[in-house]
């Protein structure tokens, strides 16, 4: 393996595998029906026992 | 049947921790008498004295307990438990001043060298580190351990599991703490900065630290809460990658197993990379994960207002952890690293600005209609300074990290002031602002002892960090500069000693805003004291609390 095609196959994989995350996670914060959840745990903290 | 009745026992985890303990001070003991040199005979013998002393702990809590362990609720309340964490947060008061003093202590020998007073146990080399690890892993630690444990219990709403392991955890985390610092003064070291301690020291450490992470694992298994607070995932990530680097970074093969010297697993630029993947996510994770969490908890609790938005604060935390686990290599530009991995380690840390400001915005915003108590509520502005402060510094580092800039500031005391604005601006404040709100709650009183100490304390350390940054940042510039001057004839325009004379003012300015850091502390100590003893100031100012404030919502809408 030359350093071009290890350095190559090291940023493409980087590329998606970074984006792929971020994809997902802002995806799993903005899908519409966790939103409600999402504010009550906003919350959290302020509830006393 | 009812009437047969109920004989005490000692419980498994009673029996089993006292074994433990018996056979390891017997080991101990044992490796403390045939030992090599004397400050490992002194730990062995430290290490077989606590453990009898643990066992000695653990009878007489068996002595005084009920019979059946203590319930998990009470009138359908958790039973919540305060005891380790109570432990912590005054370990890290005491810490915390000790940290500062010795602080003060090398800044005014860097001024005065003669200072060191010519005994090896008080030079510069030995005081070093005991400053460091004292004010990150003593403070910072007990502080990161105390509130943990409290806000795992509270957003869960179950009572900490176990029994004995979160005293174990406490105390054991102390333990390794006196090892480590009483081993710096007598010179023990494996000369890896921020990992300073020895294979004995760094076990041990491994030992308390998978029983930390259990702790917390557990407690959150038991959680009634259905959603996983977003304060635990900081912690959580905190404790698992602590766990992880420590492990990794102090890979190392004692010379004999009587002795306190090993040699680390990987030499060179090897050991240089491991080394900084370390020290930068010791950065990462422990000073900026764990108290993002108590930002998370403690802000929104504090200014009553709910997180301002919980989405960002879910991309906050995957961002920050999955890029700042890369920016390591900044710490080694243009040395024998590879340039990709510099440049990768640069390019890292300048995207890492995205997410830290992301928190920061997230953390002042959550004061959105309640800024007005900035001026009323000394607690609640530490923790807004002390944000204000987090978006200085990881705005400082990334350009610090570009290698450009690096060429410049590297090797020179505008790294020290960028660490200090972070140490003292951000993570000392938030401890500080999470200790005056968690003391009377833990004590259960209703405010600190006197709200106006809050106030000069917030006053005299800001004045203090405001002069320990800029002298630094001054002559860092100007020492930078100084190295790279040359002559017409393409000389270097200084030696080395005149960049070091002309450093000595500035060392002084710095050490008096060190004073002035650590005279806030006293000041914070004997508040905090004065609040457990349960006094209450005479003349002290109106209690910021909403009280009384018309037009205030008690509550507004996340978003």
């Amino acid at each position: 393996m030359t350093y071009e095609s290890a350095a190559a196959f090291a940023q493409t994989s980087g590329l998606l595998y970074f984006v792929g995350m971020f994809a997902a996670v802002a995806l799993y914060a903005f899908w519409p029906r966790n939103r409600a959840r999402f504010d009550a745990a906003a919350h959290l903290p302020l509830i006393e026992d | 049947m009812a009437a047969i009745p109920v004989a005490k026992y000692m419980t498994e985890g009673e029996v089993g921790l006292s074994l433990a303990l018996l056979v390891g001070a017997f080991v101990c003991a044992l490796a403390s008498t045939y030992a090599v040199d004397a400050p490992f005979s002194f730990h062995m013998g430290l290490f077989a004295l606590a453990g009898v002393a643990g066992i000695a702990a653990i009878l007489k809590r068996y002595e005084a307990r009920a019979y059946e362990p203590p319930p998990q609720e009470i009138d359908g309340k958790p039973n919540y438990n305060l005891g380790p964490v109570k432990f912590a947060v005054v370990a890290a008061m005491i810490w915390g001043i000790a940290g500062f003093t010795v602080g003060c202590i090398i800044a005014f020998q860097l001024w005065a060298p003669s200072l060191n007073f010519g005994l090896e146990y008080t030079t510069f080399g030995r005081l070093r580190p005991l400053h460091t690890s004292a004010v990150i892993f003593a403070f910072g630690g007990n502080v990161l351990i105390g509130t943990s444990l409290y806000v795992v219990q509270r957003t869960c709403r179950a009572r900490l599991a176990g029994d004995l392991a979160p005293w174990f955890v406490v105390l054991g985390y102390n333990l390794f703490i006196v090892v480590a610092g009483t081993g710096y003064l007598l010179g023990v070291t494996q000369s890896k900065e921020y990992a300073e301690p020895e294979w004995y020291a760094d076990l041990w450490l491994t030992i308390v630290w998978v029983a930390y992470l259990l702790v917390f694992l557990a407690t959150l298994w038991k959680r009634k809460e259905p959603h996983i607070f977003v304060a635990n995932w900081f912690y959580l990530a905190f404790i698992v990658t602590i766990a992880m680097l420590h492990i990794v970074n102090n890979l190392a093969m004692p010379v004999t197993f009587l002795g306190s010297k090993s040699y680390p697993m990987f030499a060179g630029v090897q050991d240089a990379l491991i080394q900084w993947w370390y020290g930068h996510n010791a950065v990462g994770f422990f000073l900026t994960a764990g108290f993002l969490a108590i930002m998370y908890y403690f802000v929104p609790k504090r200014a009553e207002r709910p997180i301002y938005s919980y989405r960002l604060s879910i991309i906050h935390f995957w961002a920050l952890i999955f890029m700042y686990i890369w920016a390591g290599p900044h710490h080694l530009h243009y040395t024998a690293l590879p340039d990709w991995a510099q440049t990768l380690g640069m390019t890292f840390s300048i995207m890492l600005w995205m997410p830290s400001w992301g928190g920061m915005i997230n953390g002042l915003m959550t004061l959105s209609g309640a800024w007005d108590k900035l001026r009323t509520d000394p607690v609640l502005r530490f923790m807004v300074v002390s944000l204000a402060f987090y978006g200085m510094a990881t705005f400082e580092g990334p350009m610090m990290a570009i290698k450009a800039v690096n060429s410049l500031s590297h090797y020179t005391d505008w790294t020290i002031g960028h660490v200090h604005s972070g140490a003292l601006g951000w993570v000392a404040y938030i401890s500080f602002g999470a200790l005056y709100c968690l003391v009377p709650w833990l004590w259960n009183r209703r405010e600190v002892y006197s709200l106006r100490l809050v106030e000069w304390h917030f006053w005299i350390s800001t004045l203090g960090i405001v002069l320990y940054i800029s002298s630094m940042w001054v002559a860092g510039i100007m020492q930078g500069l100084m190295w790279r001057a040359y002559n017409a004839l393409g000389f270097l325009e200084y030696s080395f000693v005149e960049t070091v004379e002309a450093m000595q003012p500035y060392y002084l300015v710095r050490a008096l805003g060190g004073v002035l850091f650590l005279t806030g502390g006293l000041i914070m100590a004997y508040n905090l004291a004065m609040t457990i003893a349960g006094r209450t100031a005479a003349d002290d100012a109106p209690l910021p609390a909403n009280e009384g404030r018309p037009g205030t919502p008690v509550l507004a809408a996340a978003e």
